[in-house]
């Protein structure tokens, strides 16, 4: 087992140098740099010169590059021109922000998707399962930032039930009560999409396990039908679902962008769009190296868990 | 089945304890305690530090926490007395001398004087100075005339410029002149912005990154202390969520209304409140090459485009015909007589047919919105269906902002005939010397983009930045106006009118035509 984690953890040194390459020549081959960004109007030629000079952006591609990442190795993310602040410490801030949020809709799509997924399979073209299918459908089919923003109008402007947007509240206590209150809206309308996927293949995943022989046996064994189902079924299930919720967990960490503009939640997504709007490089760059980072990890824990379940895919 | 039947009575359950949950938390109401005034702001400060940064949305947020040596009297553009109470200028107009304003003291404690006048200023401009490093500040070519800074007393400074210069106290008054105080410079470096302390109404409390920078009421504030206890603003960048905000009560000031959501603030409840200001909002033609270079072709394009239709259908109101190059709220150096380019398509197509170009093809540089830019797409595609409409060939190339100002400011030659453009600016020298002369062209560091160029127009800009009397000066932005006017460098199109949305229980709240935000006067019940 330790050498296979070992196995992956190497594995992710090239892709996470790769990324790091990548959004390096992105974001110097884009139009428009810091200077201008932050000159606006007033960028003139000489101006932007001038600027990027103080800036160290007048060095060349190559050298600027293994600055960075000879910086990064130290630790050393550099500073955002924009918020004037270290990386790390913003990058570290906003990700926990995110982490709460996607974490959430993480857990929400997971088990509300199997559960889902399940119950559709074991009533196979029942009335629940049309009716999940039904309700799963029209959830996949549904733009999350159209669903957030129809919430905010209908449950903050309209009910007041919820906050319209933010983490914590600007007066008063930060409980975990309040914080519950900030998350459900943003947290529900980014785990629709997702629950959905979860949902449409745990089913499929279901009938498969559910037409072999051990289930047929357990029942004749006259086990009682919601632990085949839920006990037996949904563990082999669970080595196909596995990989899904992997996938799904990238999913809903990128669907986060759209979801804090909206919601206005203070994390990485609306971190990274304004820091490519003002053209931050070293943000962007910090950002998406630690974001990837993180998605690189979380799976090496997904393939670490599905080799637990099943000891066949350890190769 | 019996799965089923369990699975709904669970369901059941679990729906009705969410129910009971939800019921739990609507005791947390959006309403926001008195004496504390929540500002939704467009985007995240940058730094509070008032040399280091550009944007409006910043400056709404210092205008309070600093002062300048010089500030504009309310409601208009004109400068009076801040920190410096008198100041005397040379017969050559090239020295400038300022008596401070006694028993003034810095947030931190540390004392208002010359010498705190002094640092500010070297920091900025002098590449030696110890703190010059807690840059860059974009901005500091406001001052670039400066020649020395020097502290004559303990309350006297002495400005020298290299040449005479008529918009300084203007800039003095200009964010970029606000005094920060060197002892929280020297104690933060780098991190001043995020640690500000100036002598302004309120004093910085806490900034929570993305969430909100909080300040309180400075109670020894030399000019009274303010009504508010404190202010917090929030960053809101989505435009439908501030709305949104705002009509649930998390906050009780919004500013920069998006005007399709102007309608939803009409009822009792809310105020709306309006200022036009130094804006203007203009296409720049390409005078150095193309259709454009015939001075009867850019009249035929001020001709063609319906402002009237723009600014009342496309900006629903939010914005003023534009006349000319300089924007009204200079009302000193306004040219009243200058009547807009009426609207008249006949005219238009006589003008072109006059030239001998009936269907001249343009290109046409749109953007996806900046800074003062209003709603640059849909004013852009309503100013290409004007110009089709009397026999111009457009074609639209849409830009992201940054990559806009990366095309547009090192000129248009080759590339494209007409280009939209706004500029805010605190003078009305600005932007005619940076965008009108011929000393501006790209080439040679200005923003003359389109390549206008008359002698004329040059030699009244360079005397009016040099002349000393007021009165002198504003004859001469006169002239400017009708020769520019004629010239038709630019397409005039609009002049903002800000505005901003107070709930009812705000109290006292005015819109400057500066576009500074001040709150010292605000009550919030």
């Amino acid at each position: 087992m330790t050498g296979y984690i070992l196995k992956r953890l190497l594995s992710a040194i090239p892709v996470l140098i790769g990324i790091s390459v990548i959004v390096f020549l992105i974001m110097a081959m884009i139009p428009g740099d810091p200077a201008t960004a932050i000159l606006g109007s007033y960028a003139t030629p000489e101006n932007v010169a001038a600027l990027n000079e103080d800036l160290g952006l007048d060095k060349p591609l190559v050298q600027r590059y293994f600055i960075w990442l000879g910086n990064m190795l130290q630790g050393d993310f550099g500073r955002s021109f924009a918020l004037n602040r270290p990386v790390l410490d913003e990058v570290m801030e906003r990700f926990n922000a995110t982490l709460v949020l996607a974490g959430t809709a993480f857990v929400l799509c997971s088990v509300f998707g199997i559960a889902a997924g399940v119950i559709s399979a074991a009533n196979q073209y029942g009335l629940a399962d049309k009716a999940i299918t039904f309700v799963v459908l029209l959830g996949i089919s549904i733009p999350s930032f159209f669903l957030g923003m129809m919430m905010i109008l209908t449950f903050a402007v309209n009910l007041r039930w919820f906050p319209v947007s933010g983490m914590w509240p600007i007066f008063g206590d930060r409980t975990i009560w309040v914080l519950i209150d900030h998350l459900a809206m943003p947290a529900t309308a980014l785990a629709v999409v997702a629950t959905g996927v979860v949902a449409r293949l745990s089913r499929s995943a279901m009938l498969e396990v559910l037409r072999q022989d051990f289930i047929r046996t357990a029942r004749a064994k006259g086990v009682h039908e919601r632990r085949v189902i839920w006990g037996h079924a949904l563990r082999a299930a669970m080595v196909s679902i596995i990989p899904v919720l992997g996938i799904q967990a990238g999913f809903v960490l990128s669907g986060a962008v759209y979801i804090e503009i909206v919601f206005q939640w203070p994390g990485v997504g609306r971190m990274l769009v304004d820091a490519i709007l003002r053209r931050d490089i070293l943000l962007v760059q910090g950002g998406v190296v630690f974001v990837a980072a993180c998605y690189v990890m979380f799976n090496i824990i997904v393939d670490v868990a599905q080799s637990l379940l099943d000891p066949r895919i350890k190769t | 089945m019996k799965l089923l039947s369990l699975t709904r009575r669970s369901l059941l359950a679990a729906t009705a304890a969410t129910a009971l949950a939800l019921g739990g938390f609507t005791a947390a109401d959006a309403q926001t305690p008195p004496g504390v005034l929540v500002v939704g702001q467009i985007a995240e400060p940058q730094a509070l530090d008032p040399h280091a940064v550009t944007a409006v949305n910043d400056f709404r947020i210092l205008m309070n926490v600093y002062d300048g040596l010089v500030r504009y009297a309310s409601g208009t553009l004109e400068v009076e007395p801040a920190l410096a109470t008198s100041w005397e200028i040379s017969d050559d107009g090239t020295v400038y001398t300022f008596t401070l304003r006694e028993g003034v003291s810095f947030h931190d404690g540390s004392p208002f004087n010359a010498e705190a006048v002094v640092f500010n200023f070297e920091r900025m401009l002098n590449d030696d100075h110890p703190y010059h490093d807690t840059g860059p500040f974009p901005l500091s070519f406001f001052f670039s005339s400066v020649q020395s800074v020097e502290a004559l007393d303990e309350m006297t400074v002495q400005f020298t410029l290299d040449a005479p210069y008529a918009p300084f106290l203007s800039n003095l008054a200009y964010p970029t002149g606000l005094i920060v105080s060197p002892a929280a410079v020297m104690e933060h470096g780098a991190d001043f912005g995020r640690n500000p302390s100036g002598t302004g109404p309120f004093v910085f409390g806490e900034w929570r990154s993305n969430e909100a920078v909080v300040v309180t009421a400075n109670a020894d504030y030399w000019d009274g202390a303010p009504a508010l206890e404190a202010v917090v603003f929030r960053p809101i960048t989505d435009a439908n969520t501030r709305t949104a905000e705002m009509l649930a009560g998390g906050i009780d000031v919004m500013v920069e209304v998006p005007p399709v959501a102007l309608s939803e603030f009409q009822g009792d409840g809310f105020t709306v409140h309006e200022q036009a200001g130094p804006h203007v909002w203009f296409l720049i033609l390409n005078a150095l090459e193309g259709p454009f270079a015939d001075v009867r072709v850019r009249q035929a394009a001020n001709y063609a485009i319906n402002k009237e239709a723009i600014v009342n259908d496309v900006l629903e109101g939010t914005a003023d015909v534009a006349a000319g190059p300089t924007p009204p709220a200079f009302a000193w150096a306004y040219n009243d007589e200058l009547e807009p380019y009426p609207y008249d398509p006949d005219r238009a197509r006589a003008l072109l047919a006059e030239a001998g170009v009936e269907n001249p093809e343009i290109t046409f540089y749109v953007t996806e919105g900046g800074s003062g830019m209003l709603d640059p797409v849909a004013m852009g595609t309503a100013i290409q269906a004007d110009l089709e409409a009397v026999g111009f060939d457009v074609t639209i190339e849409t830009y992201e902002w940054n990559t806009f100002l990366g095309q547009v400011n090192p000129g248009l030659e080759g590339k494209a005939d007409m280009a939209e453009m706004a500029w805010m600016t605190n003078d009305p020298d600005t932007l005619p010397y940076l965008a009108l002369r011929t000393a501006a062209w790209p080439q040679e560091g200005g923003f003359n983009s389109g390549y206008y160029s008359n002698p004329e127009v040059d030699a009244l800009l360079e005397e009016a930045r040099t002349a000393t009397d007021q009165d002198r000066r504003a004859e001469l932005y006169r002239q400017m106006q009708v020769i520019v006017q004629e010239d038709a460098p630019w397409v005039f199109v609009a002049n903002w009118v800000q505005n901003a949305v107070t709930n009812d229980r705000v109290e006292n709240f005015q819109l400057e035509p500066s576009f500074f935000l001040l709150l010292d006067e605000v009550v919030k019940n």
